[in-house]
């Protein structure tokens, strides 16, 4: 199967007269004998029947639209407005590569361009690069940057230890090879990081990351206090904040920010099972910064008859210039993923995104109020998104039961943090409707 | 002759009207007071555009318009694999479970989407003649890293911290030194020989006690098959050292030979080149990385499981060496979806069909354009799925470098080849067609390239100054890079004070 993708399938024999070889075969004379071999794979089938069977397969899937969930810890759902998903489909941007010749492909730089247009706003910072894989591996790659913004003297590199597992997962094997030690601050007892065990530990720090609500989805109110210890220790300042939050919060830049990352895909993508996503990354204007950053970036400038043209630039940090010595590995991003997300922050406007923001803000105070009704919520606070609920049974009894009734409980997170005991996180966005939160209360007054 | 569209098309910032709007927002479940604390509520201009969705819809329509995919005529970019991206692929990773279905729901509410994971791995295992796979990378260098990883922390593991150089061919790709140079390793350089490929004494030279590996893409960036790759891989294990496999250019022997088979003990493959997923305008892709045996439990976490008593697939964490994590979660899910349709759809024999007319399209090009004033091919005649040209003589008599003949290849319509890539050659022109072109789109390229030979002779001026029919005229990347304007906040300080003027 398959010929239908091939056209030249039909005209093997003459085109191989043409160019005077008897035989496929003898186009793999160079393979050295005995090393090709007969795949022991399935035949293939037709469309059709390829149809059937991945319906088939993905009907087993429960959806978010089947199922009232409230997962968060990380992923969320949220809507995305039609034409997003129509634009993005466009095949000129869909089936380009990366912009290798600008003249040819200047609508996709325009769009990317537009995407850290977009971003430089609502993050307060004036230079974004086109998108890291996603909001993990930018905090990873920060780390990297700020150790070497420091030629290597300083390696230490502090986070707060209400962070996702995934991303300090990833952030702890992207440091590894540069032998970075990560220093995780506590939080207190009102659930924020702890200001005297961060003075403790910043000394010394090539680099400060905070976000501006932690894993626990409590709003962190010291976000420029924090900045300011990290700076007075000559570290780096890298803030991590959600971009559906930053309509309505303030700008990591205007914060004391000289590195903020977060996650685009929030905005205009689906979840699709946790990938494909794609970091925000942006920094200070200042050269110094700049020169260091990870990933592409695309810039403004003209053409040969003076008309405003984009371009990849600033490459000689990137790996196809100075290899070994660039600084980092990057080279497939997730442009489509950025220009998904841009595409639904020109629909939203300033006035949509304050509104998106508010919405999820009232949203997970209604969730939090009712979810009170029936557990503990650890800590009191301001929360965006994710809701920290302690239960007495332990949590996997009713997750159990809450499946059970066709309802997905939240994200267990004592196995990460048993300090917190039966712990789960349970979210709310937008999404969340009211009869869900109903069902998911009526529910927990049972079995918690 | 070919007419880019080209729109003026204004940045969205200036089609903004104050009032507009584009957005539908449900209202929030109950109308709740929520105080943002005075200090961290925005207080800072928020500059995005307000626009209704028809105008929102036409910018990005007529963006699209001055852009160009595979699906707009030949792409034969180098080392990146730009073959077709079949239609069933999208509208299967449309299907609402793929969407919106959450990484931390219970397996048990993810058994399809876990399925085709475990599947994916199932054929990427018998392809690559590897033992274990990780989905979890998100593109080719995030698959190296993984991979380079690997052998890092396996050779720590056997106590011999010592092994910190990793061997790179001359032709490797950048992001091969880059990804190794991540993982802490010092890089060291294997010069090629007058064929092209590894030079065996150079590498017997370069390995010793301090050696973790080789990375290595075979057929290499010239398109030339390493037929020496028996010995070069007996020399690095001899050594101790571990053979990593490069998969950019896996599309050559798909469905013919096995990396595993070659002594390779890693790879990494990309889902979009090799297995025709979007490349999206750079991403996103997918590198999955597969291992022989004896490196399975340094996989990042969690694989996927399949319990066959039960019928249950599941996330397995219990992975006791771990690297850990190289990306959130379980990887790009949705580009898994594609390239699992497209192997299905195409079974065994058309990856072997597609391999075998990739290597054909790229040798009928080579040999249609030998001869070409202009142009010579470095290296050996016989080509893989690609194929580099030099046109280093070209430069010499007329003064028309790589670039020019890329830029001019626009103007027919068609997208360049990778230029100035592999290093090793002078004035590279790498190009591959793929196995989805056509003999007629193969033949307008060779005499697009034999036409433009014509004009670089007789006149070199309209080759210098090309593109001549895109939406713009050659781009001043210095000029880019002098005078950085990286976001409408940098363009609206610079325009004020008078430093540019686009």
């Amino acid at each position: 199967m398959g010929k239908h993708y091939l056209p030249n399938l039909a005209h093997r024999e003459e085109m191989l007269r043409e160019i005077g070889f008897a035989s496929i075969d003898e186009l793999f004379s160079d393979v050295p004998e005995g090393m090709l071999k007969e795949f022991n794979l399935p035949g293939g089938k037709s469309e059709y029947e390829v149809f059937i069977e991945l319906n088939e397969t993905l009907s087993k899937n429960k959806t978010a639209l089947e199922m009232p969930s409230f997962l968060g810890a990380g992923t969320y759902f949220h809507y995305i407005p039609a034409h997003v998903k129509y634009l993005i489909e466009r095949s000129e941007f869909l089936t380009a590569y990366t912009p290798y010749q600008p003249e040819i492909s200047q609508g996709m730089l325009q769009a990317l361009f537009e995407y850290q247009s977009m971003m430089a706003e609502l993050y307060g910072l004036p230079v974004v690069n086109s998108s890291m894989y996603d909001w993990g591996t930018s905090i990873a790659e920060a780390a990297l940057m700020t150790v070497r913004l420091h030629r290597g003297k300083r390696k230490r590199f502090v986070i707060p230890k209400a962070i996702s597992p995934e991303k300090k997962a990833v952030i702890e094997t992207y440091t590894r090879g540069a032998n970075l030690e990560i220093v995780e601050v506590p939080w207190d007892e009102s659930g924020r990081l702890d200001i005297e065990k961060l003075k403790e530990a910043v000394e010394d720090s090539a680099g400060v990351y905070v976000e501006m609500a932690n894993f626990f989805g409590l709003v962190e109110e010291n976000v420029r206090e924090i900045g300011e210890i990290a700076h007075e220790a000559g570290a780096y300042f890298v803030v991590g904040a959600d971009p559906t939050m930053l309509g309505i919060f303030e700008a990591p830049g205007e914060l004391g920010a000289d590195i903020a990352v977060g996650e685009a895909s929030y905005l205009g993508n689906p979840m699709n099972f946790g990938g494909p996503r794609a970091g925000v990354f942006a920094v200070r204007n200042d050269k110094k910064l700049i020169r260091q950053m990870p990933g592409r970036i695309i810039g403004m400038t003209r053409d040969a008859e003076g008309k405003r043209a984009f371009v990849m630039t600033l490459q000689t940090r990137e790996q196809h210039i100075r290899r070994a010595k660039a600084t980092s590995n990057i080279c497939s991003n997730e442009a489509l993923v950025a220009v998904a997300s841009a595409i639904h922050l020109a629909t939203l406007g300033p006035k949509g995104l304050r509104e998106l923001g508010e919405v999820i803000l009232k949203n997970t105070a209604y969730l939090k109020k009712r979810l009170s009704e029936v557990a503990e919520i650890p800590f009191e606070g301001l929360y965006f998104k994710d809701v920290p609920v302690k239960f007495k049974r332990p949590y996997g009894e009713i997750h159990e039961a809450l499946l059970a009734k066709g309802i997905h409980g939240g994200y267990y997170i004592g196995k990460h943090f048993p300090e917190l005991g039966e712990t789960a996180l349970f979210a709310a966005t937008e999404t969340t409707r009211k009869e869900w939160v109903h069902a998911l209360i009526e529910a927990l007054k049972e079995v918690a | 002759m070919f007419r880019q569209a080209k729109w003026d098309e204004p940045l969205i910032f200036e089609l903004s009207r104050e009032g507009r709007v584009g957005y539908t927002l449900p209202k929030p479940i109950e109308d709740l007071e929520v105080e943002i604390p005075e200090k961290i509520r925005r207080k800072s201009k928020l500059d995005l555009p307000e626009l209704s969705e028809p105008e929102i819809v036409k910018h990005y329509t007529r963006l699209s318009e001055m852009n160009y995919g595979v699906d707009s005529g030949i792409y034969p970019l180098g080392s990146c694999t730009m073959k077709y991206n079949p239609k069933i692929n999208e509208e299967m990773a449309a299907h609402p479970g793929v969407a919106y279905i959450h990484p931390y729901q219970d397996e048990r509410t993810v058994q399809g989407a876990l399925k085709i994971m475990w599947e994916l791995e199932q054929w990427l295992k018998e392809i690559t003649g590897m033992d274990r796979f990780t989905l979890q990378p998100a593109a080719g260098a995030n698959g190296e890293f993984t991979g380079v990883s690997i052998i890092r922390t396996y050779h720590i593991d056997n106590g011999e911290p010592q092994r910190d150089e990793m061997l790179v061919p001359d032709s490797a790709h950048g992001t091969n030194p880059a990804s190794a140079a991540m993982a802490g390793f010092k890089v060291i350089e294997i010069p090629s020989n007058e064929n092209g490929t590894v030079d065996l004494e150079a590498l017997e030279n370069a390995v010793g006690e301090r050696t973790a590996g080789l990375m290595l893409t075979n057929p290499n960036t010239l398109g030339i098959f390493e037929d020496e790759i028996l010995e070069i891989a007996k020399i690095v294990h001899k050594a101790g050292g571990l053979l990593y496999y490069d998969g950019a250019n896996l599309n050559a022997v798909l469905g013919k030979v096995r990396p595993g088979d070659m002594g390779f003990d890693i790879v990494h493959l990309n889902l979009h080149k090799t297995f025709s997923t979007p490349h999206g305008g750079g991403g996103p892709g997918s590198g999955p990385v597969g291992v022989k045996d004896f490196l399975k439990d340094y996989l990042p976490v969690p694989l996927v499981g399949y319990d066959e008593e039960n019928d249950r697939y599941y996330l397995d964490y219990n992975v006791p060496k771990s690297i850990g994590k190289v990306k959130e979660l379980y990887g790009n899910f949705a580009v898994m979806v594609r390239a699992l349709v497209y192997l299905k759809v195409m079974g065994r024999d058309g990856l072997k069909n597609a391999s075998e007319i990739a290597v054909l399209n790229a040798n009928y090009l080579t040999r249609k354009l030998l001869g070409t004033r202009g142009y010579e091919l470095p290296g050996k005649k016989l080509r893989k799925h690609e194929t580099v040209f030099s046109a280093e003589p070209m430069k010499k008599e007329t003064g028309v470098t790589a670039m020019d003949v890329a830029k001019r290849l626009l103007d027919f319509g068609m997208h360049a080849p990778t230029v100035y890539f592999p290093l090793i050659v002078h004035e590279a022109l790498m190009i591959e067609p793929t196995e989805t072109v056509s003999k007629e789109e193969l033949d307008a390229y060779v005499e697009a390239l034999k036409r433009i030979s014509d004009e670089a002779y007789t006149n070199p001026e309209v080759v210098k100054s090309a593109p001549h029919n895109t939406a713009v005229r050659r781009v001043d990347d210095v000029m880019a890079v002098k005078k950085p304007v990286i976001s409408w906040r940098m363009y609206l300080e610079l325009k004020e004070k008078g430093e540019i003027n686009y």
